[in-house]
Order: structure tokens, then C-alpha cells, then sequence
């Protein structure tokens, strides 16, 4: 019995906040936009198995075949994730030296380095991208500083292009690409890289070689933190991006609270569910072959 | 048929015309405050199987990585085959480690961890399979060339290590504490495994270890080290039966050490007077000088033990205060006069049930002259 509540607990927790809100979603995508409160039909409005049924008579999938009669949502998903792609490959190459030299710091200094890679996390996300607005816009602090150094004569254009939007996610998803490498590499023997040396590699060829390879589980994890929220971020491109920076969050912010279209917005949100779960389950599987091979 | 002639002695160290192929001298290695070694001279020939032995925290590993080239030293010089290794980095040294841990690279085979260093030399690939395969031979492992390291025990995880190291054939071979990880048994064949395995590359072979009996077993010398600083090197017989120092003494096996003052000296025996009136006698081949403070070594098991009083050089009474039962040998621990207690180790050649002595039998100690060593240090 004390098993049952103990396996029964995680369930019962994805049951009530993963299992039903996709069902109230998945719902809203499968019935039709009304002028009405809420803004949607068929509503349960008849209590009892009758009222259920001509509600589930009221389904169909006119949402979905609309979503592929406009191509804006088509480019807007591709567009998704590329920026993702993009900005999940430079947020790991920030990364991966950051997490090297903190796996490399005195052990002594590991605590406190840790933590202030968490730190930020401590202020309000929101806050902390509008403050990239001081610092891009063509008055901000780093045109200011180049054209101070007299590196550029003219201000940079960067707010309002994808390459604020860029900035601000590796900013932002820092920690959590960070995170998993530096468990990876702190674990990992010191004597492998040595072995390396000692057995012919120069100090960047070991790296290659021994420390890259090795520390494959962490930058996967790493990805997969980064790619699979960033292709739903809606903040981000909102706040530093250009009116022309197309992101999926932002087509749905738009459908459910510009056009009050709940049932598409959620068809939309559905879509956009699936295509995460790809990247999750390649994710799952990863993660079982690497304990798989650890034994 | 004739017995074929006994292999020449291998002793190079007592040749004066010999070259040592590793020189160190002078050398110092300073972490801070700390002299993690302190001015170390010795010479290594070779061919021969080295062992830096000691406590944790004396050096031996420290003087280990300098060799490799992860520690560059503070002061003095190390050279090798002639060569001044100051500045060499360790890719670049004719020297290869065997790592306490092994550190083999899990994400690679048993056969792609040997074949990794004669890949970097850019070894035409053809040879390296050869050479790859010729090691397996050598440390058994044929059979589990494609296995990864976590599919394989412990023991066959260190001959992959010790096969990875040898594939360059190397001019010097280090071993940190190679058998540290493996039990006493496999331990104990494994020591036996390394001594073949050296003799048959011929590759010279510096090996640290904590384990006396280790050490002892492989090794043709011994540098017994202390506190950054090395205290006697020599031939484990040698450091066993003469050692150097009370702490040389203590550290290799067991030994009774009486605290007494030198007499006088007549045809190379030496009277010693212990601190509770004992006479002693013992062979000394340097001179002591009358009224120098010194120690008595004896080895238990050059200490007889009987009910009467024995007719060799030297006999005190006692009184058996413990016996330790080994099995194959028996440990008396006998008081003598002053309350020192002093051990007498007896071979079990009998069943124990016919042993002589027991609890809080009066027994004599005895041992010849020639037994005892005087340490002056």
C-alpha cells in the first residue's frame, strides 16, 4: 500500500498538472471560435452525459486544416526552430569554457562560482531582458562604449533584430547549458587528460580527443535544456526583437489574445507539443544508453 | 646434461663504468611552503625495476610526475638517456606513466586504448594493429580487444593500462601504486605477472608504492623515502638486513629496536650497554665511537627463543607477554628486564597444540653477534 502512494504520488502529480491542462487544451483545438464567454463552441453548457455527447458531436479538426492553409504559421514553427537551433550552438559554445574552467577552478572556489552562475536567476527574468534594452538600443551602453573607444563611428544596430534576440537567449539559458557540462567535466578523472598527454597528444589535442568525447552526455543535456524552451520563448522575441522576428510564442500570444481565437491559439500550442516531443524523446533515449553504458 | 651457467649478476649500480639512464640531482619541488621534495640525488640504470617506496605525503609521487613531465621541478636537474628533461612536455618524453587510477578512456575499446598512443606517433595503421595485437599477447587480453573498460574486472583493466603504456615501448616506464587497486591475491600474482613482463621488454621500470612487501618482491633497488628526501637506496636484501636508519628499520618489515649506548669495540664487535644494564654484542663493520647514542636492530626471526639459557652471543631473560599465532609462524612478545617488550618470530613447523611455551612462561632470548645491525641514525 505505502509502495502504491509512493509510485502513485509522481502519477497522480502528472495526471493533474500535465494530463489535464493537454486535455483542456487539446479540447479548446478541437472546438470552434464564438463571440461568447468563454469565446469558444461547443461549451459544456448541459450538466450530465447528454450535454457531454453534443459536445463531443460539436468536435472537428478545422483548426488544424486552417494552420496549414496560411503559411505564416508554417514559418513561423521553421523560423522557431532555427532561431532555437541557432541560439542552443552559441549559448554552447559560451558555455562549454565557462563550465571548463569552473570544473578546473580550486575545489575550494567550486561552491561560490557555482552559485553565482545561478545568481541572476535571483532577479526577475523580465527585468533582466528589458535591461538588454539599455544596453543595445543605438543609445545604449555598449554602442556607446565602441563609439567611445572609437572602434565604430556609426551606433550598431542590434535591438530589434534577431541578433538581440540571440544575445538575450544565450544570456538567458546560460545556466542551464552551464549546469549540465560542469557536472560532466567536474566528474570526470583528471588523470584521463594526463594519460592523453602522457601517451603523445599535445594539451589541444587531448581535448579533442579525451575531454570532448567524454563530455558528450553533458553537452546533449546541455541541448536539450536549452533547444527545447527556446522554441516555445515567447519573452524574449517580444521585448529584443524586430517586428520581422517570427517566433511560434509569439504567433500564439497573438491568436489567443489579439484575435481572442482560443481554438486555434490552442491548435497551435498543440502542433507545437509534438514537435517538442521529437527532441524530448531523442532526449529520453540518450539518457537511457549512457546509463545503459555506465553499467 | 649440464645445468646452463647462472645468469650474470644484474647489478649496475656497483659498476663504476656504468651510465645511469635517469639522473636526478639536486632535485627540488616546492608547492608554497610545503617541499614536497627535498634536493634528491639518485641514479637509475637500465633495465632496472625501481621502486620509490614510503609513506603517503613523501615525495615518491611527486619525483613520479616530474619524471612524466605534469610537475616541473623548483630546483636541481633530471636527465634521462643524457637528455635534460627541463622543459620537455610530456608528449614529447620517451617516458610513459601507468596511472593509479589507469585512466583508461572509457569511450574507447581495449584494443583502440592501446592502439591511442601509437595513433598520435602516426604509425603506419597496419602496425599498429600488429603492435596492438603483440600487446594483448603480452598481458593475455586477446580475447577482449573489443570490450570497453567498464565490461572488464579490475585486474584486466590494469593490464590494459600497463599494455597502453608499454605500446610505445618506452624508454622508462612509471607505475604509480600499479597494484593499489587489485586484492591481496590477484595482488600477489599480478607482482609476478610485472616482474616477466619487465624482464621480457627490458624496458626500465620506476615504480611507487606505500606496500613494503611490494616493493620488496619486484624491485632490484629500493629508495626508502621520508619527508621529501631519500634515505636509503639499495637492494631489498640490503635494505632488509642493513638497513640505514631506525626509520629504515621500522618501515620495512618488523623489527625489535633496542635504545643503547656504544661501548667499546674489540675485532669488529661492538659492546653496546642498553639503558636498563643489558650487554649486547654486535657486529659492526664501520667504527662507533664509545658513548655514541645507537639503536639495536634485530628481526624477530633472528631472535631464539628457549627455556634454558641459550649458548650464543647474546641472551636476556623474559617473560611472554602475548603470543600472536600467524598460522605459519608464531610471534612471542617477550618483556625483558626494563619492561621493553622485544618479538621472537618461530616458524611452525609443528602443530600448534605441541607448542612449548605459553602465557607467562620465564623463556631466554638469544641471538649471535652477527645478527644484530647498530644504527646510529
Amino acid at each position: 500500500m505505502r509502495r502504491l502512494i509512493v509510485i502513485g504520488f509522481p502519477y497522480l502529480w502528472l495526471a493533474l498538472f500535465f494530463l489535464v491542462p493537454f486535455l483542456t487544451v487539446l479540447r479548446l483545438a478541437l472546438s470552434d471560435a464564438d463571440i461568447a464567454i468563454p469565446p469558444y463552441t461547443p461549451r459544456w453548457d448541459e450538466p450530465g452525459w447528454a450535454g457531454l455527447r453534443e459536445v463531443i458531436a460539436g468536435w472537428d479538426f478545422e483548426n488544424f486544416v486552417w494552420l496549414t492553409g496560411d503559411d505564416l504559421y508554417y514559418r513561423a514553427y521553421l523560423s522557431s526552430l532555427r532561431i532555437a537551433l541557432v541560439s542552443t550552438v552559441l549559448t554552447l559554445l559560451v558555455a562549454y569554457p565557462i563550465a571548463w574552467s569552473m570544473a578546473k577552478a580550486r575545489p575550494a572556489w567550486r561552491p561560490t562560482l557555482l552559485m553565482l552562475v545561478i545568481l541572476p536567476f535571483w532577479t526577475s527574468f523580465l527585468i533582466r531582458v528589458y535591461a538588454w534594452i539599455g544596453i543595445l538600443s543605438n543609445e545604449g551602453l555598449l554602442n556607446q562604449t565602441l563609439m567611445a573607444m572609437g572602434l565604430i563611428s556609426e551606433p550598431l544596430l542590434i535591438l530589434n533584430t534577431d541578433r538581440a534576440v540571440y544575445i538575450g537567449i544565450v544570456y538567458t539559458y546560460l545556466p542551464f547549458a552551464v549546469l549540465p557540462i560542469y557536472a560532466n567535466l567536474e566528474r570526470m578523472d583528471p588523470s584521463l587528460l594526463e594519460a592523453a598527454c602522457d601517451l603523445g597528444c599535445s594539451r589541444i589535442a587531448a581535448f579533442w580527443r579525451v575531454v570532448i568525447p567524454l563530455s558528450r552526455p553533458g553537452i546533449i543535456a546541455a541541448a536539450f535544456l536549452v533547444f527545447i524552451p527556446v522554441v516555445g520563448e515567447f519573452i524574449i522575441p517580444s521585448i529584443l526583437g524586430g517586428s520581422d522576428t517570427l517566433m511560434i510564442g509569439r504567433v500564439l500570444w497573438d491568436e489567443f489574445f489579439a484575435n481572442r481565437d482560443w481554438p486555434v491559439a490552442s491548435a497551435v500550442a498543440i502542433i507545437l507539443l509534438f514537435l517538442l516531443i521529437i527532441p524530448i524523446v531523442l532526449f529520453q533515449r540518450q539518457a537511457q544508453r549512457q546509463r545503459e553504458a555506465e553499467g | 646434461m649440464t645445468d646452463p651457467a647462472p645468469p650474470p649478476v644484474f647489478a649496475p649500480w656497483a659498476d663504476d663504468g656504468a651510465v645511469p639512464l635517469i639522473n636526478l640531482s639536486g632535485l627540488t619541488k616546492r608547492y608554497g611552503d610545503v617541499t614536497a621534495v627535498n634536493q634528491v640525488d639518485l641514479q637509475i640504470y637500465e633495465r632496472e625495476f625501481f621502486s620509490l617506496l614510503g609513506p603517503s605525503g613523501c615525495g615518491k609521487t611527486t619525483i613520479m610526475r616530474m619524471l612524466a613531465g605534469f610537475e616541473e621541478p623548483t630546483g636541481g636537474t633530471m636527465t634521462l638517456g643524457g637528455q635534460d628533461l627541463a622543459g620537455v612536455p610530456p608528449n614529447k618524453r620517451p617516458v610513459n606513466m601507468m596511472f593509479q587510477s589507469y585512466a583508461l578512456f572509457p569511450h574507447l575499446s581495449v584494443a583502440d586504448n592501446i592502439a591511442f598512443g601509437l595513433r598520435r606517433e602516426g604509425m603506419p595503421k597496419s602496425d599498429i594493429e600488429g603492435r596492438v595485437a603483440e600487446m594483448l599477447r603480452l598481458v593475455q587480453l586477446t580475447k577482449l580487444a573489443k570490450r570497453k573498460p567498464h565490461q572488464i574486472s579490475g585486474g584486466q583493466r590494469q593490464r590494459v593500462a600497463l599494455a597502453r603504456s608499454l605500446a610505445k615501448a618506452p624508454k622508462l616506464l612509471l607505475l604509480d601504486e600499479p597494484l593499489g587497486a587489485l586484492d591481496k591475491k590477484l595482488r600477489t600474482q599480478t607482482q609476478f605477472e610485472l616482474m616477466d613482463i619487465q624482464e621480457n621488454t627490458g624496458t626500465t621500470f620506476v615504480i611507487v608504492t606505500h606496500d613494503q612487501e611490494e616493493a620488496m618482491t619486484v624491485s632490484s633497488r629500493v629508495a626508502v623515502m621520508d619527508e621529501g628526501r631519500i634515505v636509503q637506496v639499495a637492494t631489498p636484501a640490503e635494505i632488509y638486513e642493513y638497513p640505514g636508519s631506525r626509520y629504515v628499520a621500522e618501515f620495512i618489515g618488523d623489527v625489535n629496536l633496542i635504545e643503547a649506548k656504544a661501548g667499546t669495540t674489540t675485532d669488529g664487535d661492538l659492546t653496546l650497554h642498553a639503558a636498563d644494564g643489558a650487554v649486547i654484542t654486535v657486529q659492526s663493520a664501520v667504527p662507533v665511537p664509545a658513548g655514541t647514542d645507537c639503536a639495536l636492530s634485530i628481526r624477530p626471526e633472528k631472535v631464539a627463543i628457549s627455556r634454558d639459557r641459550p649458548d650464543l652471543d647474546n641472551a636476556l631473560p623474559g617473560k611472554i607477554m602475548d603470543i600472536a599465532y600467524l598460522g605459519n609462524v608464531t610471534t612471542y612478545h617477550v618483556e625483558i628486564a626494563g619492561g621493553q617488550i622485544l618479538k621472537a618470530m618461530v616458524a611452525n613447523a609443528a602443530q600448534r597444540s605441541e607448542q612449548a611455551f605459553t602465557w607467562y612462561d620465564p623463556v631466554w632470548l638469544g641471538w649471535n653477534a652477527a645478527r644484530g645491525v647498530v644504527l646510529t641514525r
